[in-house]
Order: structure tokens, then C-alpha cells, then sequence
């Protein structure tokens, strides 16, 4: 497998990085090498073997439908890029 | 001082030989003298730690005093501390003070332990050099001019050099263990869901487990103590009775069945490496184990399953980082999709970049089952390899590195390189297994070796005392780097 130039793009659009052309093409480089590496995996005979996404198998918890955490508004808000009156603030989204 | 072992230390605090607020301001002044040059530290917050301590001395006059209180201990800028600079290495996070402590804090809070400063690390934790950090690379105590590890790399450079008197790490696909093999020092991974995720920034959320990293077996399961234990924040947290972690450190090894595997001692290793690990492997037949061989064949496949699982969900958990609530964000930009696309193009390293396009590729519509699914299948088959060992052995032994510390730069840019040297520790996480490193000797450019100890699920304090008894009869843990 070998990506593409539009791989690539697509793949960086979609994860929201700006990059350059040439970034494109060093970073088509650098992924071709790593899927060489993961192209290892399909020789395996994984026929009948159930995915595991954790050793133990657990399965999730829930819990009751309570306030557990306090209201830390302002604390959250010292820490943003930019806000006002309470709310973050963004390019505008609608016309 | 900086020789004594966690227990001297508590002992001498609490005998009142030395306050917490000496203790401290004695690592503060090192830490002055030492850190410009090896970079262990990203942030230091003198004012916070002394203050700790000064709680610490009350505690201690109080007779209240717990195992680590007024212990000066180091924490990797991968953990939130409210009110402190939590970065995570990365420039998307560099103005970030965070308003919550992570549960690990809260656990050294609780304990009166001191928080002396966070330390460096590759971005995210994602690098085994500590060169990818947006602060600058760590240096190797032993030798300047070679890495430390990582991405655990600041604090293995840091207990290494003295700059603290134990430290935390995070080990996703061997962040704790290599670079404690580079440095000269123990670290252990627990068995994950042993230590809570909970305000530790996420990088690969099935495989990312805390852990204790220090001078000896032995100040690890202290650290252990205070860092073990269920947290409802964390879905995937284990209910489980506490537990010493020392309670059987002293226990003799006879008996004790050693593996193995074929695979971890054919070619790849170092021959500097192999012989130190060979060493070790005869200190323990005199200390009463015997050996028996192993296989994990399915092993080989681990740093291609983990490229394929880390990446994803590195790229998921990366999402959050948008620009809009906290961190990061681009001084000039159009419209909305433009402030996300220049933020994280500018906010986040090459290194980081590379992983998230990795992931996102294998997530996207019509590669999930050839990549992800194919890759949790393999997973499945790396742990049973285990299960099928253990049916045989004890502990598993091997090198935790196939080398030495290289030096700064030597892995270029081929990124292929540098993840192959996490050939020996990734299916330790996959398998969601506990791992340790501990010191068994010198490489030919008289750098530090790891031998890793891989246990079975919640084997923790078997396997600090299969370090400890090692560590009884040989010094090499107690070797420190000259002209400190």
C-alpha cells in the first residue's frame, strides 16, 4: 500500500492541520515507511479471535444520574484563549 | 542526603533530623545548579513546593505523619496540579495552568508528600528520546551529549541525577521503563487499570498507565502505596483491595521460575546489552531461581499492532484540542475551520502531527476493520502468548532495550527508527501486563543497562521483590553519574 498525495491531503484536512505542500510530501514519506512497518500485521491469521481493548474485559461501569462536580465556570473560563461574558468566543459560524 | 532511600528520608523527617522545608530547598538549590544543563525540569514553582513543605513540617509535629510525608518528589508535566504549569512537552499546552489536580496529585497531596517541580518529556508522550519535547531535549546525566529515554524523560534524568528523591512517569508503550534502562534507574509500570488516568492528559487511553520511578525496588513500592488505587473518574480503574506493595520484598527467591523467551535474545540486542542481562540472569540462579525457557511468538508484531492502536486513539483523544477553551490558539485566522486548522498545525509537533494522521487515516471510513479492529485482534493473540507463558514461569526476564542511550539526534528522521526501540516493552502494554526496569550493568560506552521484569496481572509486589532481592545483592542501582 502506498499513500497519495491526496491521501495525504484528505488525512490532514479530516484531523484539522494546516500544512504546506511540502509538508504534505515529507509527511507522505514518513507514513509510507510507518504502513510498511503495520503492513507486518496482515500476514496474521486472526480468523475467529475476538478484538481486545482491555485485558481484564470489563465491562463498563455506570453509576447514578447525580451532580457530582462543582460549578467551576470562571476557573475554566481564566484559562481560554478568548472570552466574553461567560461564553467562548469563536469566529462566527452562521450568516 | 540525595543517597538516602525513601524510608531513610521518612525516617529522618520524621525523627526530626531534617524538615521537609530543608529537604526541599536542598533539592531546589541543586535543581539550580544542576537543571540549565540537563533540562529534567519544565517548571518549577519554588514558592508551591515550600509551601507544601512548610504543611508537610506541621503534619510531621503533629505525629500524623504518613510513609512519604515531606518527601520532595517530582511529577511528569503529564499529570494536572492545580495551579501549577501542566504542558504536557507541548506548545499547545504552554500557557496551560491547570484548575484541577490529577487523582495521582491528589494521591501525594493526601500522603503530605511535596510537589517539587514537573518534568520534561516528549510531546504527549510520544517519543523514546525526549528530543520531541517543544521545551527542548533532556540530556543524559551519564553522558551529555546521549538522550535519556522517554518519554518519561525528565524524571529519569532527574532521579538519575539526584534532582529529586523519587519520581512519577507514564508508560504507554514502555515511557516508564526504557528511559529508566537509559538513566540507570527502576521504574515500574503497574498493571493497567491499577493507578487512576483520571487529569492524566490522555494519549493512547487503552494502553497509558501511571507509575512510580526512583533509585531502588524499594522506594518504588512506596510510591506504589500512595499511587495504587480505584477512582471512580476512571471508567477503566480496578476495584481492588489496597494493597503493600513492600509486604514481600524480603522474601527469599528460591523456587522462583524465571522465563525467557526465545524472541527477546535473538538478534537486535546490543551484545553490550545481552551480556549485561546475561549477568544478571546468573546473579539469579545463585539467588536461587532456575530458568526456563519461553516463547512469545506473536511479540514481533507489537510495534506494528501498536502503531496502528496508539495512533488512533491518540488521534480521537487529540481532537480536544481545538483552540477554543484552553491552550493554544493561532494569532491570525478566517473562519472558524481556519482558527482549528492553523491552532493545531501551530500548536502541536511534528512528532504529534505524524500520530494523529496515522490514526485518523486508520479510523477513516473503510480502513477500520483492515487496521483497527485487525490490529485489536492481534493484541488478543500477544496476550495470550503471555497467559501461555505464565503457565510456565513466574516472571518473565529480557532487556528493556535493545541498546544503550543514543546520542541526541542519532535516529534522524526516520521515525521508523526510533519506534523499533520500544521493540521489548510495547507488548507489555498491549497486554495490559505490569513491567519494570531496573539497573543490571554498563554498555560498552559505560552507559546504563535495564533488565525488564514482566510480571503477571497485579504481580506488582512479587516482582519488587524479585528487584529488591537483586538489588540486595548488587550495587548497580546505587551507581550514580559522576560530577553531581
Amino acid at each position: 500500500m502506498s499513500l497519495s498525495t491526496q491521501d495525504v491531503e484528505k488525512v490532514a484536512r479530516l484531523a484539522r492541520l494546516a500544512m504546506t505542500s511540502a509538508e504534505i510530501e515529507t509527511a507522505r514519506t514518513q507514513l509510507n515507511g510507518i504502513f510498511d512497518l503495520i503492513a507486518e500485521m496482515q500476514a496474521v491469521d486472526t480468523r475467529n479471535v475476538e478484538p481486545m481493548s482491555h485485558s481484564q474485559d470489563l465491562t463498563q461501569r455506570l453509576r447514578e444520574d447525580n451532580v457530582t462536580e462543582a460549578n467551576q465556570r470562571e476557573a475554566f473560563q481564566a484559562i481560554a484563549p478568548q472570552v466574553e461574558q461567560g461564553l467562548y468566543l469563536v469566529p462566527k459560524v452562521i450568516e | 542526603m540525595f543517597e538516602s532511600s525513601l524510608k531513610q528520608l521518612g525516617d529522618a523527617l520524621r525523627a526530626k533530623k531534617i524538615s521537609s522545608v530543608e529537604l526541599t530547598q536542598f533539592y531546589l538549590d541543586r535543581i539550580a545548579r544542576l537543571n540549565p544543563e540537563l533540562n529534567a525540569y519544565i517548571t518549577l514553582n519554588p514558592e508551591m513546593s515550600l509551601a507544601q513543605a512548610k504543611a508537610a513540617d506541621a503534619r510531621l509535629a503533629t505525629g500524623q505523619a504518613d510513609a512519604l510525608t515531606g518527601i520532595p518528589i517530582a511529577q511528569k508535566d503529564i499529570f494536572c496540579a492545580k495551579g501549577w504549569l501542566t504542558t504536557c512537552g507541548s506548545k499547545m499546552l504552554h500557557n496551560f495552568v491547570s484548575p484541577y489536580d490529577a487523582h495521582v496529585i491528589t494521591q501525594f497531596n493526601q500522603a503530605g508528600a511535596v510537589n517539587l517541580g514537573k518534568t520534561n518529556m516528549d510531546e504527549f508522550a510520544m517519543g523514546s528520546s525526549n528530543e520531541t519535547s517543544h521545551f527542548g531535549p533532556v540530556k543524559n546525566p551519564w553522558d551529555t551529549a546521549r538522550v535519556p529515554g522517554g518519554s518519561s524523560g525528565g524524571t529519569a534524568a532527574a532521579v538519575a541525577a539526584r534532582l529529586c528523591a523519587a519520581a512519577t512517569g507514564t508508560d504507554t508503550g514502555g515511557s516508564i521503563r526504557q528511559p529508566a534502562a537509559l538513566c540507570g534507574i527502576s521504574g515500574l509500570k503497574p498493571t493497567y487499570g491499577v493507578c487512576s488516568r483520571y487529569g492524566m492528559i490522555a494519549f493512547a487511553s487503552s494502553l497509558d498507565q501511571a507509575g512510580p520511578m526512583g533509585r531502588s525496588a524499594e522506594d518504588l513500592a512506596l510510591l506504589m502505596n500512595v499511587m495504587a488505587g480505584f477512582d471512580e473518574r476512571d471508567s477503566t480503574s480496578l476495584q481492588r483491595d489496597k494493597e503493600d506493595y513492600g509486604r514481600d520484598l524480603d522474601k527469599p527467591l528460591s523456587g522462583l521460575r524465571i522465563g525467557l523467551p526465545r524472541e527477546f535474545f535473538a538478534a537486535g540486542m546490543g551484545s553490550d546489552v545481552a551480556r549485561a542481562v546475561e549477568d544478571a540472569i546468573t546473579e539469579y540462579k545463585k539467588l536461587g531461581a532456575t530458568i526456563v525457557d519461553i516463547s512469545l511468538p506473536n511479540s514481533k508484531l507489537s510495534v506494528p499492532v501498536y502503531y496502528v492502536l496508539a495512533p488512533a486513539e491518540a488521534s480521537s483523544n487529540l481532537s480536544r484540542f481545538d483552540g477554543v477553551r484552553y491552550g493554544y490558539r493561532a494569532p491570525e485566522y478566517g473562519d472558524l475551520t481556519d482558527m482549528y486548522e492553523k491552532s493545531r498545525a501551530q500548536g502541536f509537533g511534528d512528532e504529534v502531527k505524524r500520530r494523529i494522521m496515522i490514526g485518523t487515516y486508520v479510523l477513516s471510513h473503510g480502513y477500520y476493520d483492515a487496521y483497527y479492529i485487525k490490529a485489536q485482534r492481534i493484541r488478543r493473540l500477544i496476550a495470550q502468548d503471555f497467559v501461555e507463558a505464565f503457565k510456565q514461569c513466574d516472571v518473565i526476564m529480557g532487556p528493556t532495550s535493545p541498546s544503550t542511550a543514543f546520542k541526541l539526534g542519532e535516529k534522524g528522521d526516520d521515525p521508523v527508527q526510533m519506534y523499533l526501540s520500544d521493540i521489548y516493552t510495547i507488548a507489555v502494554n498491549l497486554a495490559g501486563l505490569p513491567g519494570m526496569s531496573i539497573p543490571c550493568g554498563f554498555g560498552d560506552n559505560a552507559m546504563p543497562v535495564g533488565l525488564q521484569i514482566i510480571g503477571n496481572y497485579f504481580d506488582e509486589a512479587r516482582m519488587l521483590n524479585v528487584a529488591h532481592q537483586y538489588q540486595r545483592a548488587t550495587d548497580w542501582h546505587s551507581r550514580a553519574p559522576q560530577g553531581l
